[in-house]
């Protein structure tokens, strides 16, 4: 029992992580339905500028700033060169440009910032807690739960933002009907480099906490793997689907690499939740929380 | 003025329903044919053989396959080198466990077993389209290669991993030389394009194109959506399964399963975008710029920094293609949406007046 808890707990930890890729998903897909696939290059990306920046001896915070500014103006460009060009495309086309713009920021980072592998520190510890430890002796790791408040912390302040401000309204405007929000006079193409930027936002977050985890590599980028299935669970529309959905992946795949794995030899944590997405898709095709106007074929 | 069909007159109905009813077709097919087979083999150099026009055939192959699936049925796949590996796998296991079968067959049984599984994974296709597909089809990606990780089986306990294709032999000739291996897969990849080019004007394919275009009107007159989805992805996983085979065994000799990663997955779906989707020519057309363009840019890109004294090492050249690499797909996506196949389309137009101005 108290293992299971354990690797539960690890689980759904390790799948707030997730969560915080597939929501970058989630607000660019919400906005604009273009399915970016450059998510995990964007966190690859904005780790990098940050590792980059730090290292030219900048202070932390400004480093943040910098690194979000270097995330902004890559929003901007991206919309101005690549979205605005292909208005009126297919999503195909769309998706297609996205894995370009994967294959350019996994260029250009390496190329402005180096690409030896190189630490996060946040000062946060990745050992188990103590009180926990010692009163139920139960291993859970302070940086994971630091990271899932993080993360809570985000989704509150994007709800917030999504709810209450001028900007938030127009965006989910946008995301409802484009034509509509274009037709009362919302700027569609400010609305979408504001997306494009807070997307860049949460590959910042994103990227410092798994750069803090595992250090800031290209393999970063492969965080968009994990992303997906979670998106198919959750709903590619839907903020709280991406936080549900990389709970249930995060913690199915650790209990069924734990509590299953051994059957077939292991190493099933990679493909394990995309075929729990895959049944799951032949029961609610939308996802858990996604809109139900999904075409059934 | 030269490219019209005025004057062609079809007066039988085996005239009517060939594959290029127009004589300017036939004759540039037999041409480039006459250049694939003789000219080639005659003039170019081994490294050619075996670092070009190989892969450039395999990946034009695996590309129609895709093109069948994505550009004339419609269903995005992202699991294309899983369908490779199937192919390649199997028929190293066909060679290895049946040695008296011959090697053509092999392959041919290979791509069998890519379309089944290609079938197996193609099914959630009946409840989902789009990007979910999309997604849904990683899961033959990473299932197919942890698969042949895992169970050693499937590579003869190799302890590595790694399989050694067997030297392939074909009516007797031993297939040694780049160049004979070479005129193996292009004769193989010939005619399965002709097959599929044929395939996508009969009825199957314009059921695919029916579904492509819109499902629900396609179920409406009459289509049944089960059998003709399950037939794109058999008859797409087939090819990509007859090209992984030939991957294996024709260009690269020895194969591990991380070889068909996602990478090349995308790498073929590059092809079948920018080349065009919906057209047979434009798979080879993509294939063509995708194995090209590496090598061009590993040359180009070198000599740029050096004409202009900018000081260069081996790591920012990678990152450089990279770069170059992601930007000229998106400039391609941005100038030409409808693939480099449509330059030949708007050419063809051009030609019927030319050089005439009306």
């Amino acid at each position: 029992m108290q293992f299971f808890l354990e690797v539960l707990i690890g689980g759904l930890l390790s799948g707030v992580m997730y969560s915080l890729v597939a929501l970058g998903f989630v607000l660019i897909y919400k906005a604009s339905g273009v399915f970016n696939f450059a998510q995990g290059a964007m966190v690859y990306f904005a780790a990098l500028s940050f590792v980059g920046i730090l290292g030219l001896g900048v202070p932390f915070g400004l480093a943040v700033l910098l690194a979000f500014g270097a995330m902004v103006v890559l929003g901007v460009a991206t919309e101005r060169f690549v979205l605005r060009k292909l208005v009126n495309q297919p999503p195909i086309s769309l998706f297609m440009a996205t894995i370009g713009l994967a294959f350019f920021l996994e260029g250009l980072g390496p190329f402005l910032w180096g690409n030896e592998t190189r630490e996060v520190k946040l000062g946060i510890a990745d050992e188990p807690i103590a009180i926990l430890l010692e009163r139920y002796n139960l291993s859970v790791s302070q940086f994971d739960l630091m990271a899932a408040l993080v993360c809570g912390v985000l989704v509150a302040a994007l709800a917030l933002f999504f709810q209450h401000t001028r900007i938030g309204r127009a965006l989910r405007a946008v995301a409802d009907d484009h034509q509509a929000a274009l037709s009362v006079g919302i700027p569609l193409q400010t609305i979408w480099m504001i997306v494009w930027a807070v997307a860049g936002f949460v590959a910042l977050v994103a990227g410092l906490l798994w750069g803090a985890r595992n250090g800031v590599s290209a393999s970063l980028v492969l965080v968009v793997l994990k992303a997906l299935p979670v998106l198919i669970l959750g709903g590619f529309t839907s903020v709280p689907g991406a936080i549900v959905g990389g709970l249930i992946v995060g913690s199915t795949e650790k209990l069924a690499e734990v509590y299953l794995g051994h059957y077939v030899g292991g190493g099933i944590e990679g493909w394990f939740p995309y075929v729990l997405a895959l049944l799951f898709l032949l029961v609610r095709p939308e996802g858990l929380f996604g809109e139900k106007h999904i075409d059934r074929v | 003025m030269f490219y019209r069909e005025a004057g062609q007159f079809k007066t039988n109905y085996a005239a009517d329903q060939q594959i290029f009813p127009l004589l300017q077709d036939r004759i540039g097919i037999a041409i480039v044919l006459a250049l694939g087979f003789l000219v080639v083999p005659a003039l170019a150099a081994d490294y050619w053989f075996s670092a070009i026009l190989t892969p450039f055939l395999v990946f034009s192959l695996a590309a129609i396959g895709l093109n069948i699936l994505t550009g004339y049925a419609g269903q995005l796949s992202l699991g294309t080198a899983a369908f490779m590996a199937v192919g390649a796998f199997a028929a190293y296991n066909f060679v290895l466990r049946l040695p008296g079968l011959p090697h053509v067959v092999s392959f041919l049984l290979a791509g069998v077993c890519a379309a089944l599984v290609g079938m197996a994974f193609g099914l959630p296709s009946l409840r989902i389209k789009g990007f979910y597909l999309a997604v849904a089809t990683l899961a033959a990606q990473f299932f197919v290669v942890w698969a042949l990780q895992k169970f050693p089986w499937f590579t003869n306990n190799s302890a590595s991993g790694v399989i050694s294709a067997q030297p392939v032999h074909v009516l007797g000739l031993a297939l040694d030389s780049p160049r004979r291996n070479y005129l193996f897969v292009l004769t193989i990849v010939s005619v399965l394009a002709l097959l599929a080019k044929n395939l996508a004007r009969s009825n199957t394919g314009r059921q695919w194109m029916a579904v492509r275009d819109m499902d629900v009107a396609a179920e409406v007159i009459g289509i049944p959506l089960l059998r003709t989805k399950l037939l794109a992805f058999a008859v797409s996983s087939f090819y990509c399964g007859v090209a992984g085979a030939l991957y294996a065994f024709c260009y690269i000799g020895t194969v591990e399963p991380e070889a068909f990663s996602l990478d090349m997955s995308f790498r073929v779906l590059f092809m079948v975008i920018i080349g065009g989707a919906g057209t047979i020519l434009g798979s080879f057309v993509g294939a063509a710029f995708f194995v090209v363009l590496p090598i061009f840019l590993s040359i180009a890109i070198p000599a740029a920094a050096q004409l202009l004294h900018l000081p260069f090492n081996k790591a920012s050249v990678t990152y450089i293609e990279y770069m170059s690499f992601g930007a000229l797909i998106i400039f391609f996506l941005i100038v030409e949406p409808h693939g480099l196949a449509r330059l030949w389309q708007i050419t063809k137009e051009k030609l019927r007046l030319w050089p005439f101005p009306h």
